[in-house]
């Protein structure tokens, strides 16, 4: 049994890294009131997704799939499809993370805070002034 | 920083490496790994290098933000362009074997204009975004 | 040049965008916007018809064929989202030329059109792939743009409630992305595809698997948030309330009826080998969370001051009324939520354009505000009352068709209760939109309202144009209820399209 369970967490090591972080991740976005430590928690979010994909296109003994001229025998190649994906999904993070910051920067400049209790508490006053 | 002699003599000696390296992602990208999102984010380096060492002024100065979004254009309008003009050549929609007699050719023309328009795009972008937010005042 | 026809319907705004940008000139961005769309529209027409007439048309990008690159596959489904979102989109447009120019700083217009554009092409993007992860791009192309013209709110009027509207929204809309994402990558994981029908044909034999059951509990999770049902709707009523006027009118229609397609498509197709109404307690689900969102956003709705909240929850219910056909899970309700995707689309579009024109002339959309207003601006009011009765499903209008078929298909799967509910959230949602009326025919202002005018006809016409359609559909509903039909019988006959 005890070995069971340590093949279990070192053979899907990757897959346990991936999930801790998916955790950590979105319990950072849905625990904290600070706008810019949600961004945070919402990249390490991502970031697990990418961990993810690429450690399920890894092939154990696999290399680069760089095409050789020449050699006859091919060496086993890498899946280099998961890795293509996040490349997209990594410029997908960035523009997110883009945008979100210069929200929280123009949220500052108006609410003068980037507190979400303090900032919906404003917006409370404003409701309630007329 | 802009008077520490230093910083500036050595940024001005990596500043044509880091350039160099960028041109060689980009333009060695259709043999080996590298391409053009990693190329613009090199490229973008050594701008936000330069804005560090000689000040944000300067590094406006050597790119306006209407060339920036030129640019920014310009990348996506290159790579759909390529795609029309496949078209327009009897391909399907990004078929570049049609580019050239050769199939394989018209594949390394196509992937070298597309690499390159998706490299100006994110260099120009990432540019942007550092300066959009280095201009916050505090 | 028709058969490029699929790829043009995305490349076209995809390359008017950052056109938009180049040219800046904001008379001539408008008119090439407005050139763009209603190409956009023709393309999208033509299509729908081709389909309709000659089956599924797939398009391979870069002639790489289907299972290895990326194929744009279009059958009836799909045809008849591409009209609405470039029916709408066009419109919208032509709407917005006077309202965002009250409610958008002036130097950012052309930012806007740009934005639009981008948004209306990952939408279409969305509809029109047959790739899995190309659809998630196409998702975040969309959700990117809408989170930046959400914001753009925040600009003119000092409405600050828009840029954290935007904000939560990016947050939760971000969540819901990666969701999605989490689940094409076990998805692939077990069967190495990402086309839809590569994935139907390999799913079945690797179902009895966890990774895919989670995979199935991922992508459901995701796309229930972007499409804003219970319990996943908190972002909805302050992003549409809080969006300039014109991205309130063509979100509302359009964003949340992609995310039910996605939904459809999943299930029907990429999942479509698979019994999952009888293996998986999915349709228990939805039909929980679909009668929740009817009563929770019918109810919500009543007791709102602001019309443009009470609109947003009154989309809530209206998006449980579709997600019920689909749990419903037979031929009469799965049409009934077609049917319902259409017309919803054509009269909340009208509903938000009618209190767009509102807030021009009042500078507010409180229901205490719109007092008087009937006398006012009749054209307006008159178009907000013909919509309204076809959200409550009045006989003779389109929305009396699709509540029609879908008590139908509840009684047909023996389900008087839900039939029942449907009844009860219908009599909750004319208790909001007589108050509106109440308000605007029976009631004086409490000043002398501020000449408060009708709006020009770039602003009317398209209003009218959408309203007169929920009645036209309403009469004459055999094209849409056929159409839906044939869309319902494929997708319960689980072929992959």
């Amino acid at each position: 049994m005890s070995t069971d369970l340590l093949e279990q967490v070192s053979g899907h090591f990757n897959y346990w890294m991936a999930v801790i972080l998916m955790m950590v991740g979105l319990y950072v976005v849905l625990s904290r009131h600070n706008l810019i430590k949600k961004l945070v928690g919402l990249n390490i979010f991502q970031t697990s997704v990418f961990i993810l994909y690429v450690s399920m296109g890894k092939i154990h003994g696999g290399i680069a799939p760089i095409y050789v001229e020449g050699v006859t025998e091919q060496p086993v190649f890498s899946n280099p499809v998961p890795h293509v994906l996040m490349l997209t999904a990594i410029v997908v993070g960035i523009a997110t993370t883009a945008l979100g910051l210069s929200l929280v920067v123009l949220i500052k400049k108006t609410f003068n805070t980037i507190e979400e209790d303090e900032i919906q508490a404003s917006l409370d006053k404003k409701r309630r002034k007329p | 920083m802009k008077n520490q002699a230093i910083y500036r003599e050595v940024a001005k000696l990596m500043m044509p490496f880091i350039l160099m390296f960028a041109m060689y992602v980009q333009f060695h990208g259709d043999f080996g790994p590298g391409g053009g999102f990693q190329a613009g984010v090199i490229l973008a380096v050594v701008y936000i290098l330069y804005a560090l060492v000689f000040g944000l002024g300067n590094a406006r100065h050597v790119t306006p933000m209407t060339i920036l979004r030129f640019m920014l254009a310009f990348g996506v309008l290159l790579y759909a362009g390529v795609g029309m003009v496949t078209m327009f050549m009897g391909g399907q929609f990004l078929d570049y074997n049609v580019l050239s007699h050769d199939p394989a050719h018209g594949q390394h023309l196509g992937v070298f204009l597309v690499e390159l328009g998706v490299g100006i795009s994110v260099a120009a972008a990432m540019i942007t975004i550092f300066f959009v937010f280095s201009g916050q005042e505090h | 040049m028709t058969a490029h026809l699929p790829v043009l319907q995305v490349v076209l705004p995809l390359m008017a965008a950052p056109l938009c940008v180049v040219i800046r000139q904001l008379t001539l961005v408008r008119l090439f916007s407005l050139v763009v769309t209603g190409t956009a529209f023709l393309i999208s027409a033509t299509l729908l018809y081709q389909v309709n007439t000659a089956g599924p048309i797939s398009y391979a990008i870069g002639n790489w064929p289907a299972p290895y690159g990326i194929e744009y596959r279009i059958d009836l489904l799909n045809a008849v989202l591409l009209f609405i979102i470039s029916l709408i989109g066009f419109l919208v447009l032509i709407y917005s030329k006077n309202s965002i120019a009250r409610e958008i700083t002036q130097n950012r217009l052309y930012l806007f059109h740009s934005l639009y554009l981008l948004c209306m092409t990952g939408l279409l993007g969305m509809v029109i792939t047959g790739d899995v992860f190309n659809l998630f791009v196409f998702l975040e192309i969309t959700a990117l743009s809408s989170y930046a013209l959400i914001a753009m709110g925040g600009g003119r009027l000092g409405n600050p409630q828009a840029l954290y509207a935007a904000f939560r929204y990016l947050i939760l809309g971000t969540l819901g992305g990666t969701f999605y994402i989490i689940g094409v990558g076990l998805m692939y994981m077990m069967t190495g595809a990402l086309n839809m029908a590569d994935l139907a044909r390999l799913l079945p034999s690797v179902f009895d698997t966890t990774t895919i059951q989670a995979a199935l509990g991922f992508l459901v999770v995701g796309i229930t948030l972007k499409m804003a049902l219970f319990p996943l709707h908190m972002w909805q009523a302050a992003a549409y309330a809080r969006a300039p006027s014109t991205v309130s009118s063509f979100l509302a229609a359009t964003a949340t009826k992609v995310a039910v397609y996605v939904q459809l498509r999943m299930i029907f197709t990429v999942f479509g080998q698979i019994p999952l109404f009888r293996d998986t307690p999915l349709d228990e689900i939805l039909i929980v969370l679909a009668l929740s969102s009817m009563i929770i956003g019918s109810l919500s709705a009543v007791y709102q001051k602001d019309m443009r909240r009470m609109l947003a929850f009154s989309s809530l219910a209206q998006i449980g009324y579709i997600v019920l056909g689909i749990g419903l899970n037979n031929a009469t309700a799965l049409s009934a939520s077609i049917v319902h995707l259409f017309n919803h689309a054509l009269m909340k579009s009208a509903l938000f354009m009618a209190l767009g024109a509102v807030f021009m002339s009042t500078h507010s959309v409180k229901r205490g505000a719109m007092r008087g207003l009937g006398r006012n601006m009749p054209i307006t009011m008159a178009a907000f009352v013909v919509a309204g009765l076809s959200l409550i499903g009045v006989p003779l209008t389109s929305g009396f068709i699709s509540k029609w078929l879908l008590v139908q298909g509840a009684l047909e799967s023996g389900m008087w209760p839900v039939a029942l509910m449907i009844l009860v959230s219908s009599l909750l949602s004319i208790i909001y939109i007589w108050k509106v009326v109440e308000a605007a025919y029976f009631k004086k202002p409490k000043r002398a309202l501020p000449k408060a005018r009708d709006p020009g006809p770039t602003m009317w016409v398209p209003m009218w144009i959408l309203a007169a359609a929920s009645i036209w559909f309403g009469v004459d509903a055999g094209t849409t209820v056929g159409i839906a039909n044939k869309v319902a019988e494929t997708l319960l006959g689980g072929v992959p399209q």
